[in-house]
């Protein structure tokens, strides 16, 4: 992206190195998302060496699922951090979202659909309260999400106490239009010998979605501008609050989406979930290529992100390693795969 | 204005159509359920304020009923009950030094954690508080000079779990612990495996629910010996059961404690059964005996620990417990 500055006098003797067209190997690996698709395939071979089950081509569908329950979350969080801002309460969200469809719907006897339709309002609201309480306060949205993140917790619990008496959402399954909202976000396509599950079409049409608007789109210049320097940005005419609350509303948008899944293939939403996934959506970016700092990255990466997750998380189950150790297995190869992503910039940018 | 008040009526003649087809004709809230427990008569003495202190997860239906018989003992007993818990140790032996603190009548409280707890429980019993325990902490309530225990010895559970699944002729068992480093979850699972050795761990993450459903199937899939799913929680003895569609197992998910939709899973035969420890009787008789014991010097149990289970809930006897597990009391 950024041209290194030379001496002009010299530009007339030799080539000048800021027009020099680098090869196609070195433009490739300097993407954002190449060092983790070189991780992804680096912990693909390595399961596929050690664990039996990996290999079967019907156990797909449940990597995949694995995968894109934390993808369909990481794409738009993705997007927010390369437009320089955090979104804590992202995981609590989702289970907000559920318990919000199903309370509703129970409580006052609708049909199914009116509690999706009014959770996705919800979602969305929650999403822009997070953008306009960044701008209303100017804190970091580290700090703000992070608020926003314990009052969802409480809100869930207390809540549904209030609604229900319990600490789960009643189940909703005899309810009218509960079947066609089940097909909907909680349904099965069997491909062959695969079976893939509905979160996994979502997913990759997300990632496709999110990468054309960011690379293809005015919006997406307007969220690389935003994430690398606001006050520049806003002085060219970037509308940086609409951007950053758009981004916010987005992550709300998927929030939902993940908790209609939750909801519609549990049939009942437990109010503590969603507690510590956020930070995996946030890791899954930065394995992905994402930037802590904003500015860079890309969300094809940070689907690449959330796939090495499932892999890894799988694999280690396939592999039948001793599960004491599992947590320390994810760790070790999480690092792993961020070392060869580092790596391979590195590299290619040297290069 | 014509016009206006048209288009109102249009609008509002929509909404109201759409409102009422957007009604569901089955399930939803029903007034039925709003009646809890049990009711009976109110005790004349003098109230009283007791603490219930457990390591409860946020959200865990397991404690609903817990809260539920506390609450229904308390009512009873003209109790003003005072619920508080967290998960952490350090942090549940700090809700007990402020109920310390609060001058409380009595304490019930969970020793999942029983070194993080001792010196604060020590503190309130020397101090003239009398406490006690439940639920967990069978091997060290009476150190602490606690009055009396309710709760089952998770180890005895998990045992008698295996001789069942012995019994069943299980071949091999997978057990499904959802919080890594929790003392009672691995005794079950230690205490299954002493009866019947062929068991196997696995480690989830309980607080997501996906995962737990991707884990279960990826080691179904992995090791297709597998023939029985012990879960120990009921919500993740229901996510086992579509684990068990998913991975096309012929596996069998049994668990341990239940919630009413696990009652309704043991009915439509998904879950073969429940090992049952009557958390709304181990809530109901903390509150009871600590009530008991200031009016009138009672205590239960003759020193030694009141078990609650285990109990076996399958299809011979899950009628039994249905109509209490639609009140979200068992």
């Amino acid at each position: 992206m950024t041209a290194t500055a030379t001496e002009p006098g010299r530009a007339g003797a030799t080539r000048d190195d800021r027009v020099a067209s680098r090869s196609l190997a070195a433009r490739l690996l300097s993407r954002p998302e190449v060092g983790s698709l070189i991780g992804a395939i680096v912990i693909f071979l390595l399961f596929m060496a050690v664990a039996v089950p990996f290999r079967n081509i019907a156990n797909v569908g449940t990597i995949l699922y694995g995968a894109s329950t934390i993808g369909i979350m990481a794409v738009p969080v993705g997007l927010l951090m390369i437009g320089g801002e955090f979104d804590l309460s992202a995981g609590v969200a989702a289970t907000t979202s559920g318990l919000s469809a199903s309370l509703i719907a129970w409580n006052l006897g609708l049909n199914v659909w009116v509690g999706v339709i009014l959770a996705l309002v919800v979602s969305v609201a929650v999403g822009a309260f997070n953008g306009w309480l960044l701008f209303k306060t100017g804190l970091p949205s580290f700090l703000v999400t992070l608020g926003t993140f314990f009052i969802l917790q409480g809100v869930n619990l207390g809540v549904t106490r209030l609604l229900t008496g319990n600490v789960a959402t009643a189940d909703i399954s005899d309810m009218d239009g509960f079947v066609s909202a089940q097909k909907v976000f909680g349904s099965e396509i069997a491909l062959g010998p695969v079976t893939l599950k509905v979160t996994v079409l979502y997913w990759v049409v997300l990632t496709l979605i999110a990468a054309y608007v960011l690379l293809r789109t005015r919006v997406g210049n307007w969220i690389f501008a935003v994430g690398g320097d606001a006050a520049a940005a806003r002085a060219v005419g970037v509308p940086v609050k609409a951007t950053k609350i758009g981004l916010f509303m987005a992550v709300g948008f998927c929030a939902w989406l993940s908790g209609m899944h939750l909801l519609f293939q549990f049939n009942t939403v437990q109010s503590g979930e969603g507690v510590g996934k956020e930070f995996i959506f946030i890791i899954a970016a930065v394995i992905g290529g994402c930037l802590l700092t904003g500015g860079y990255g890309s969300v094809i990466g940070a689907s690449i992100g959330a796939l090495i997750f499932g892999m890894t998380q799988l694999g280690i189950n396939y592999a039948g390693w001793n599960p004491d150790w599992f947590k320390t297995f994810l760790g070790v190869m999480l690092l792993l795969a961020t070392v060869v992503n580092v790596y391979v910039k590195l590299k290619a940018d040297r290069r | 204005m014509i016009r206006t008040s048209r288009i109102s009526v249009v609008v509002t003649g929509t909404l109201a159509a759409l409102v009422l087809a957007a009604c569901s004709s089955s399930g939803g809230k029903q007034p039925a359920e709003a009646s809890g427990a049990a009711k009976a008569g109110v005790a004349d003495t003098p109230q009283m304020t007791i603490a219930l202190i457990t390591h409860a997860a946020p959200g865990d239906t397991f404690w609903d009923l817990v809260r539920k018989g506390a609450e229904a003992a308390a009512a009873k007993d003209n109790v003003d009950l005072q619920y508080q818990s967290d998960p952490d140790g350090a942090n549940q032996a700090n809700l007990v030094q402020s109920a310390i603190d609060k001058k409380v009548d009595g304490i019930a409280v969970t020793l999942a954690k029983p070194d993080a707890m001792k010196a604060n429980v020590e503190k309130a019993v020397q101090g003239g508080i009398p406490v006690v325990a439940l639920n967990g902490g069978i091997e060290d309530w009476k150190a602490m000079g606690i009055s009396g225990y309710f709760g089952q010895d998770e180890k005895i559970a998990g045992e008698a779990a295996g001789e069942r699944l012995k019994a069943d002729g299980a071949k091999k068992a997978l057990c499904v612990i959802q919080e890594q480093g929790h003392v009672g979850l691995e005794a079950r699972c230690d205490g299954a495996k002493a009866t019947f050795p062929d068991t196997e761990k696995i480690y989830v993450t309980g607080t997501d629910m996906p995962s737990v459903q991707a884990a279960i199937t990826s080691k179904l899939q992995q090791d297709p010996s597998i023939d029985r799913v012990l879960a120990l929680g009921a919500p993740f003895a229901l996510t086992a059961v579509k684990s068990v569609k998913d991975a096309s197992s012929s596996a069998k998910v049994v668990t341990f404690d239940t919630n009413k939709d696990l009652v309704t899973a043991i009915k439509n035969g998904e879950v073969e059964w429940a090992v049952d420890q009557q958390p709304y009787l181990q809530g109901y008789l903390a509150v009871d005996s600590l009530w008991l014991y200031k009016v009138n010097g009672n205590t239960i149990g003759g020193g030694q620990a009141t078990l609650t289970g285990p109990a076996f809930i399958d299809k011979t006897n899950v009628a039994n417990v249905e109509k209490f597990a639609a009140n979200g009391t068992r």
